[in-house]
């Protein structure tokens, strides 16, 4: 399912354009840039575009003292960005890899999650982390579905787009944001040129030029359906949406619900569905064991456990580190013979 | 292990110095000794929850530095941070309510001894990790660089955070980015128990600074007077926009690291020779020597002190508890 991205050239004219993610998200920082002076980018590397090319031609655009090349220095760049956040600007801080936003974790963890909680209310950290999340098979160390660790995090924002769509809307909304937000793309969504893109219906998609924003907290459903609730995010929602489509042609109808954040998590919405379908099953990339999906599942078991006609099940990573072997790297992460397999158990049970 | 004894400089003749500058001076100073003795006696007779990290001893490093600020300037406190809060002038009343975790307390109650700070006069809530307020005073710092704002930050540590990487990054970001910023070391030569000879080579943690290109100056930490003339400087630069300094200051601690550590790891020599340089008394010998302070104008500071100090106990102790609801509040804003 994976193939290389086309190139990044213009839209084609006469049809609505279509833009990858990247593009997407890229034109969100721009047009935040340009609409509030105290907003800016740091990263590594990102006078060339940074890893996934989030940043490419911005230094061209704003220079050098909104699009600042740092060390590799997580920990002192993020404490600089909280600082600096604490003091009225507004950071974005792209990440070359999430993974690497643990050499950071206290900064994340104990400094900004808590300092607004601690002075009770006397400062606010308006700062956004681009974090590219996920395997996409380059061994343990760069596979770390990021978005699982801090799921647990008490005064952080936690926001997965897998739309372009989605992508512009959702980072809009976290610039403007009063509080940290963790903003972590799968590394096969971005659509970067020279990296593989997942392939499915939310692949590209049309953006609109005009400015808009999407609410953080609010899921969206990606695909109406009568039989079964899929809760997916991330790569696993691409992969769902694939299988959704083939079932369909089998005559099973699938819900798809994208949470599209997992702080706050939109349960409700998770729970009209399985209010609609009476099953469900929740597909994520993070580790199976404290997964975002085990909370799913206790707040639709707690709460609408009546309209349940089955069992909940979750497919997620087992609780490995992930292997670099393409081989081994596809056997641990839910693909879409396991959705596909776990969907039809459910619906003919 | 090497002790090392206090080593004060030639006094300098306190008659080039306002009057007024070093009344305040010596009445900060009184105030975070008369504080922090009352707290400890709180503390010992149960009434005060949590636990303590007590400054007194390092009164002249901490009211040099802050006076040495501008009030629109920033202060990050450290885990010791009783001290540095009174000398950038949070007031004893919210600080001392903060101690008891009453909601009338600087930050509510929310953050007790380890967070307390007042961003109203620059003392941003103290960040109890060692090394983790360096890098958030060199953002600050940028931002004040950025928005031309005139204002300096200055970085409070103790000498064990020169071990920390997110200090030598801050360092690094800050000199190469030329942000202003002033790196305050208290170094009171002790990390809980462990003596810097034993943590790192260097015989001064200024020493570290040229690493980065940064100044770096070491002062006897005991002399107000010195603080502030090193810190001045070091401000004044950072203003101009030439960059961070770093400042170490030479002092100690006069009792543990906590309220139950008695510091028996100490060399009986050196604490003798420490508490022999006592800071307040010292300062208001000079004061009394420069001929512009008498006896009786003193004693009325200190009294003034003192009762602020019951005051503020007073106010903390009949203030009311956090309701309930308030833990659920400032997670997000």
């Amino acid at each position: 399912m994976l193939e290389k991205s086309r190139d990044e050239g213009a839209p084609v004219e006469g049809r609505p354009r279509e833009l990858t993610i990247v593009q997407a998200l890229r034109e969100a920082l721009q047009e935040e840039m340009l609409r509030d002076e105290s907003v800016f980018v740091m990263g590594e590397d990102i006078h060339i575009g940074g890893s996934f090319l989030f940043t490419l031609g911005l230094l061209d655009r704003f220079g050098p003292d909104r699009v600042i090349n740092t060390p590799i220095s997580e920990s002192g760049f993020v404490g600089l960005g909280i600082g600096a956040a604490i003091q009225g600007l507004r950071p974005v801080i792209d990440f070359q890899y999430g993974d690497f936003l643990f050499c950071a974790l206290d900064q994340i963890v104990q400094q900004a999650s808590k300092l607004r909680y601690m002075s009770g209310g006397q400062v606010k950290i308006p700062m956004v982390l681009q974090l590219p999340t996920g395997a996409s098979g380059r061994g343990a160390q760069h596979a770390n579905s990021v978005e699982g660790f801090f799921f647990h995090i008490p005064g952080i924002k936690l926001v997965t787009p897998a739309s372009p769509y989605d992508a512009k809307g959702l980072l809009k909304s976290a610039i403007r944001d009063d509080n940290v937000v963790l903003f972590c793309v799968h590394k096969h969504l971005y659509g970067s040129k020279g990296r593989k893109l997942a392939q499915s219906s939310l692949s590209t998609g049309y953006v609109p030029e005009e400015d808009y924003t999407i609410p953080l907290g609010v899921a969206d459903v990606k695909r109406e359906g009568r039989d079964i609730t899929v809760v997916a995010n991330l790569l696993m929602l691409h992969r769902t949406m694939n299988v959704a489509a083939a079932l369909a042609a089998d005559g099973i109808s699938v819900e798809v619900v994208d949470p599209r954040c997992l702080i706050p998590l939109d349960t409700d919405t998770i729970i009209q569905s399985v209010q609609k379908t009476g099953r469900l099953l929740i597909v994520e990339e993070t580790h199976e064991r404290g997964g975002w999906g085990a909370q799913v599942a206790a707040e639709v078991a707690s709460k609408a456990i009546g309209y349940l006609d089955g069992p909940i099940r979750r497919l997620a990573t087992p609780n490995v580190p992930i292997p670099f072997s393409p081989v081994l790297e596809a056997s641990v992460i839910p693909d879409e013979p396991a959705i596909r397999e776990a969907i039809l158990e459910l619906v003919r049970a | 292990m090497q002790s090392r004894k206090p080593n004060p400089p030639e006094a300098r003749n306190l008659s080039s110095y306002p009057e007024d500058l070093l009344a305040e001076m010596y009445r900060r100073m009184a105030l975070i000794r008369t504080f922090e003795l009352s707290v400890n006696d709180l503390f010992l007779r149960g009434l005060m929850p949590g636990t303590i990290h007590l400054s007194h001893g390092q009164e002249a490093t901490t009211v040099g530095a802050c006076l040495a600020l501008q009030p629109q300037d920033f202060i990050t406190l450290t885990h010791r941070g009783h001290g540095q809060a009174l000398a950038k002038g949070v007031s004893p009343a919210s600080l001392m309510a903060e101690l008891f975790g009453k909601v009338t307390g600087c930050c509510q109650g929310k953050g007790g001894s380890l967070h307390i700070g007042d961003v109203s006069v620059g003392a941003f809530p103290a960040i109890a990790i060692v090394g983790a307020s360096s890098p958030i005073a060199a953002g600050m710092a940028f931002a004040f660089k950025r928005r031309r704002m005139g204002q300096i930050v200055c970085n409070f540590f103790g000498e064990g955070t020169a071990n920390k990487g997110d200090w030598h990054e801050a360092m690094n970001l800050a000199a190469v980015w030329t942000l202003p910023v002033v790196f305050l070391c208290e170094n009171n030569l002790y990390g809980v128990s462990t003596h810097m000879s034993e943590v790192m080579l260097n015989d001064y943690v200024a020493e570290r600074a040229e690493g980065y290109r940064m100044p770096g100056v070491t002062v006897y930490g005991n002399d107000p007077i010195e603080v502030y003339e090193v810190v001045l400087n070091a401000a004044t630069r950072a203003r101009e926009g030439e960059g961070p300094t770093l400042v170490e200051c030479l002092t100690y601690r006069r009792g543990g690291h906590k309220r139950d550590d008695p510091a028996t790891y100490r060399p009986k020599d050196e604490v003798e020779a420490w508490l022999a340089q006592d800071p307040v008394p010292a300062f208001r010998k000079r004061l009394l020597a420069d001929g512009r302070f008498n006896e009786g104008g003193l004693v009325k500071i200190e009294n003034g002190v003192q009762q602020g100090v019951d005051q503020a106990v007073e106010f903390a102790q009949t203030s009311p508890e956090p309701p309930p609801e308030l833990a659920l509040e400032h997670v997000y804003a």
